[in-house]
């Protein structure tokens, strides 16, 4: 288990976090449906760093993205999104 | 030809000090070129060689594992077999591969200690007793076996289980089908090796595969640590690492690597007779033949490639396992261990062609791999010896998430971390 910087609580246990997808997962409302599918059904998968939706699902309930190493679980960014972003 | 094992030669062994038994499998070096390529050292992927060279006759084949054989998932499970899926294109393919287990240790002529001892599935709610219900009738449908269990009978077999009305989570009834159980999943990997290496078959061992070789839209081979390997056709195999492999060949997959673990007790008498798992909670429990009680649950549900789990799943795991069966408290861990899982977008695996030519895939298996190892295998082989698929393995295509055809049992949709 490790720590998540939350950009609104801070240092936080990773088991208050839930991971959703990749960032290049996220579909397009306005793709057509080769480009939605290929969205939603493949990833990349690498054995090093990807950007990752996640949610501090079990505190602010915030939306952010990790850049996070998926072997190392190195995380070296943290960006906020979504409308609190902006606030 | 190798010695068979048998009692004679052990008893023929007892008069010149054993002496006589060889490697089980030799160590060559790679050749330019082979028949068929299989990338990975698995269970499935020296599975699927034996079955080419004994089934289809192709015996000029290698498979290149980039450890030791036997090193990942094959080594890494809980050892259950079953086939009892709701889904026809599921237990079917299941069933047909439990066939194979139980004949296996014949086949092989290697002990791969398989023991039908019985799988249920616990019912907590009406909910889970129609599922189970709807589960057992569509697998009888298919002529497999199932048969529903009333608290009456489960105690008979488990008397261990919390069966009170006052439980965590009270047990209305069970869904078990006999002919499951265990296998010993070192020796599965033994065994597939042993017979495939005495049909021909190289196992190469120490041997990372690091790109393709591409002629167009056709892969022609593999570069290696050892060397660039030619081959007519190539396979894929490589269980939690399909994603970063595929990857080598510019493909994207329907998969998302995630971390499972297990863990087992130390040693105490017979305690727990079947394996025992639940339709409501996620939680596997059954006693290795060595004595300790084997457990396992959720995977953690994020993507990682490390083989080290979050000891809150463990945790999890635990507490569902003890409140089902009190007396577990008592015993201390022993072991824990973590494997990379390859979890698909709809829990089925896929086997089968791939958009590139020559290039074959056989992967997404989750967390249920272990238990289609000879199915897995048959399938893959026939699949590599002819170009297309065996009708047990049609169903598990690659092109299925893109046409809509997917397989999901659990009917979670695209999202593996979910499942």
């Amino acid at each position: 288990m490790y720590q998540i910087a939350c950009p609104h609580c801070g240092p936080r246990a990773q088991t208050e976090f839930t991971y959703e997808r990749t960032t290049d997962s996220v579909v397009d409302p306005a793709a057509d449906a080769h480009t939605a599918m290929h969205a939603l059904y493949t990833r990349a998968n690498p054995m090093g760093l990807d950007d990752e939706v996640w949610r501090h699902t079990y505190g602010c309930r915030a939306w952010m993205v990790l850049t996070r190493h998926r072997v190392t679980h190195e995380i070296t960014a943290v960006k906020a999104i979504g409308p609190e972003a902006l606030a | 030809m190798k010695t068979p094992y048998s009692a004679f030669s052990l008893l023929r062994g007892a008069f010149n000090g054993q002496k006589h038994w060889e490697p089980a499998w030799r160590d060559p070096e790679p050749r330019s070129s082979y028949d068929v390529i299989i990338i990975g050292g698995g269970g499935h992927g020296l599975a699927a060689a034996y079955y080419l060279a004994k089934v289809h006759g192709i015996r000029n084949v290698a498979v290149l594992e980039k450890s030791w054989i036997g090193g990942g998932n094959v080594g890494r499970n809980t050892t259950l077999v079953r086939s009892n899926y709701r889904l026809p294109q599921l237990h079917n393919f299941f069933e047909f591969g439990l066939k194979l287990w139980h004949n296996l240790s014949d086949d092989l002529n290697y002990n791969v200690m398989f023991s039908p001892r019985g799988a249920m599935f616990l019912g907590h709610n009406d909910g889970d007793m129609i599922k189970l219900a709807e589960r057992g009738d569509a697998m009888r449908c298919d002529g497999i076996d199932a048969e529903l269990l009333s608290p009456k009978q489960i105690a008979k077999i488990e008397p261990l289980l919390d069966l009170s009305r006052s439980a965590r989570f009270p047990i209305d009834g069970a869904l078990i089908q006999w002919r499951a159980g265990t296998a010993r999943h070192d020796a599965v990997a033994w065994g597939y090796a042993r017979a495939a290496d005495a049909l021909g078959v190289d196992i190469i061992q120490k041997c990372e595969v690091t790109g393709f070789v591409r002629d167009g839209n056709r892969i022609t081979g593999v570069e290696t640590t050892r060397g660039r390997i030619l081959a007519a056709r190539t396979g894929i195999c490589v269980a939690g690492h399909s994603g970063h492999v595929a990857g080598l060949a510019g493909l994207r997959l329907p998969i998302e690597a995630q971390t499972l673990q297990a863990l087992v007790t130390e040693g105490v008498k017979p305690m727990v007779q079947s394996v025992i798992m639940s339709q409501s909670l996620h939680c596997y429990i059954s006693q290795s033949d060595k004595g300790g009680i084997v457990m396992g649950g959720d995977p953690d549900n994020w993507p990682s490639y490390a083989r080290r789990g979050q000891p809150t799943i463990k945790e999890g795991a635990i507490a569902q396992a003890v409140s089902m069966m009190p007396a577990l408290s008592r015993l201390r861990m022993l072991r824990t261990w973590s494997g990379v899982t390859d979890m698909s977008f709809d829990g089925a695996p896929i086997i089968g062609t791939t958009p590139i030519d020559g290039l074959y895939l056989n992967a997404g298996w989750c967390y249920g791999g272990f238990k289609a190892t000879p199915a897995s295998g048959w399938t893959y082989a026939h699949t590599l010896a002819t170009g297309k698929p065996h009708e047990l393995n049609a169903p598990f295509s690659l092109e299925r998430f893109m046409t809509g055809a997917t397989i999901d049992e659990t009917a979670v949709g695209p999202m593996p971390n979910h499942r």
